[in-house]
């Protein structure tokens, strides 16, 4: 029974994955007037245009050129980044590389502190450490990123002078180098971040520890921590994973701003170039990574859920 | 006592039961007023600009300074608000009303059209909202009406889904079945059953997808996808005025402020409505 759900949940994200490429791919169809003729400008010789479209394809119907970019994508080819002219998962993965030290700092950092300060807003509720945590993440979740950011930079880069508040360094600088840089960029995301988390985790806290069960082992006379940690925060837990794994799926969405913020050399920045560009390839290849990242985020924390609790292992006898 | 005495006992009761609502919406009416009444309010033209007069710290005469080219900084906080509240609010009413009916209808049809709905859904749910947006505007250019049409459908898809949540135990109930045996089809079956126990759950949509929307059209703007140079708005401000942080912080920290005292207000709003109806608002949150 459970190996079924598990192929069921696979199943459905990999037909979400293939939809959303289509998606992806049909919106950047929708660019009027010939591409060739936009991506060379006005005074382009007919021949020039011409080439430029027997290279992409643009004289093949569209159903076509999705088949063969799917084709091509699924042997990890993803065609040639219009600007560059390299591979877009050669270029690309120069830049993701930056974006995951990016973003594994803020995901540990922010699971963490959010985790920790949900739990306390949810059991001292309504008391002045719930009335401060409560009001910041509404605060932190409030203001969007460029402002948490511009705001970061004021205080820690202009003011206190602790951190430089831009980087210079390129994509292909190394990781001792990125460390130096990286804090502003991963504070702003983590505070992002973690607001949301917060309130799922006081509210989750809450709702269990008003449990019965709870109370049951409180009267057996257990001690307040073993209470908490052994009997509820796990079933706390079991709501809040979901939540985090869209948060870090919103960390792709995120990078983008405040990667551009500081200029760190990361997929956001990378995106943001193709925007200008109009360099298509690396366009649909990093939105199509944003939906894997979602899909896969999600599959994940369903999967969990399901190995944590037993009542969701069959889908007949679900709660 | 006129007829509608309950009603307003009833308001009256809802707002002293959630006093942090109240403070919701006060908040959001004043950014609706100040955008009004920009024109009567603003001491200065919004985009009028003084090279003399550039890069002043508050003053009597320009209470939160001046930026690079010399415009009034107050003036345009006070007008900033215009170009996001008009395409979100636009934007919101179309995600919310189109997400309301289909939500309704897969919940009313189930079967194949649920089925299907639900798969295109979580397609369109996969691509993060920024992400979606640059690629729309890459392709089709940074206007105010490709902008609405393009938070329109990434937001649409969540609103489907709580909405259909929510309209599903409702189909199944008796007076519902009631109806249908009556012959009647999906639209009276959903404005006269329906509607009116969604009606709390479409309410927190609103204001909660608002509030995203806005932080959406804040972001793009501040990217340079959005209001174009010399419109005020807080998104673009912000950018624009980072670079003389040092030296005008004020000039940065007014659209900031703004921005985060209309966000705030339609969170509290939506919180507040939530709680107030017993709607489980953060379980639904669907980013």
């Amino acid at each position: 029974m459970l190996l079924r759900t598990v192929l069921r949940r696979t199943g459905y994200a990999l037909l979400t994955m293939l939809l959303a490429s289509l998606l992806v791919f049909t919106a950047l169809q929708a660019l009027p007037g010939d591409l060739a003729t936009q991506l060379l400008g006005r005074d382009a010789t007919p021949s020039a245009v011409a080439q430029l479209r027997a290279t992409l394809h643009l004289d093949r119907p569209a159903w076509r050129r999705y088949l063969d970019w799917l084709g091509a994508a699924l042997h990890g080819d993803f065609g040639r980044s219009l600007v560059s002219h390299q591979a877009v998962l050669h270029e690309a993965g120069r830049y993701l590389r930056n974006t995951a030290l990016l973003a594994a700092i803020v995901v540990v950092a922010g699971i963490t502190l959010s985790l920790a300060l949900g739990v306390i807003a949810g059991v001292l509720r309504d008391r002045w450490p719930d009335f401060t945590i409560s009001g910041l993440s509404l605060i932190g979740m409030s203001v969007p990123e460029f402002t948490v950011s511009t705001l970061l930079v004021l205080v820690f880069a202009v003011r206190l002078g602790w951190f430089p508040a831009v980087v210079t360094d390129g994509p292909d600088a190394s990781v001792g180098e990125l460390m130096r840089v990286i804090w502003l960029p991963a504070a702003a995301l983590t505070i992002v971040m973690a607001a949301y988390v917060i309130r799922m985790m006081r509210t989750s806290v809450i709702d269990v520890m008003g449990s019965e069960y709870v109370t049951a082992a409180r009267i057996r006379g257990l001690s307040g921590t073993r209470v908490l940690f052994r009997h509820a925060l796990p079933n706390a837990l079991l709501p809040t994973l979901n939540v985090i794994a869209i948060n870090i799926a919103w960390l792709v969405g995120g990078v983008v701003v405040v990667e551009s913020i500081f200029n760190y050399p990361g997929i956001g920045t990378l995106m943001l170039r193709a925007v200008h560009d109009r360099d298509l390839p690396v366009l649909q290849f990093i939105a199509v990574l944003g939906a894997a990242t979602f899909v896969v985020c999600n599959l994940l924390a369903d999967l969990a859920a399901t190995w944590l609790n037993p009542r969701l292992r069959t889908p007949g006898r679900a709660a | 006592m006129s007829a509608n005495a309950p009603a307003a006992r009833r308001t009256y009761r809802l707002f002293r039961s959630s006093p942090s609502m109240l403070v919701g919406l006060v908040l959001v009416a004043l950014n609706a007023v100040v955008a009004l009444t920009a024109p009567l309010l603003a001491p200065f033209s919004p985009i009028q600009t003084d090279a003399l007069a550039a890069i002043e710290g508050p003053s009597g005469a320009h209470l939160l300074g001046t930026d690079q080219l010399g415009r009034d900084v107050l003036s345009r906080v006070l007008y900033g608000g215009r170009y996001a509240l008009l395409i979100s609010l636009t934007a919101t009413v179309l995600a919310v009303g189109i997400g309301t009916v289909l939500g309704c209808l897969a919940a009313y049809r189930r079967g194949w059209f649920d089925e299907a709905l639900s798969r295109v859904l979580d397609a369109v749910l996969s691509v993060p909202a920024i992400l979606a947006l640059l690629v729309v505007v890459t392709v089709l250019g940074a206007g105010a009406p490709v902008i609405v049409l393009a938070a329109t459908v990434v937001y649409c898809p969540a609103v489907i889904r709580v909405v259909r949540a929510a309209a599903f135990g409702i189909v199944g109930l008796d007076y519902v079945t009631a109806a249908r045996a009556r012959g009647e089809g999906f639209r009276p079956t959903m404005v006269r059953e329906i509607w009116p126990n969604i009606l709390d759950v479409v309410m927190v949509e609103f204001a909660m997808r608002a509030s995203w929307i806005v932080l959406l059209v804040s972001s793009l703007s501040f990217l340079g996808f959005g209001a174009d140079p010399p419109t005020p708005d807080w998104g673009l401000m912000v950018s624009e005025n980072r670079t003389m942080m040092t030296v005008v912080p004020s000039a940065t920290l007014g659209p900031i402020v703004a921005l985060a005292s209309l966000i705030v207000g339609l969170n509290l709003a939506a919180d507040g409505i939530a709680k107030a109806r017993g709607i489980d608002r953060i379980g639904g949150g669907l980013r």
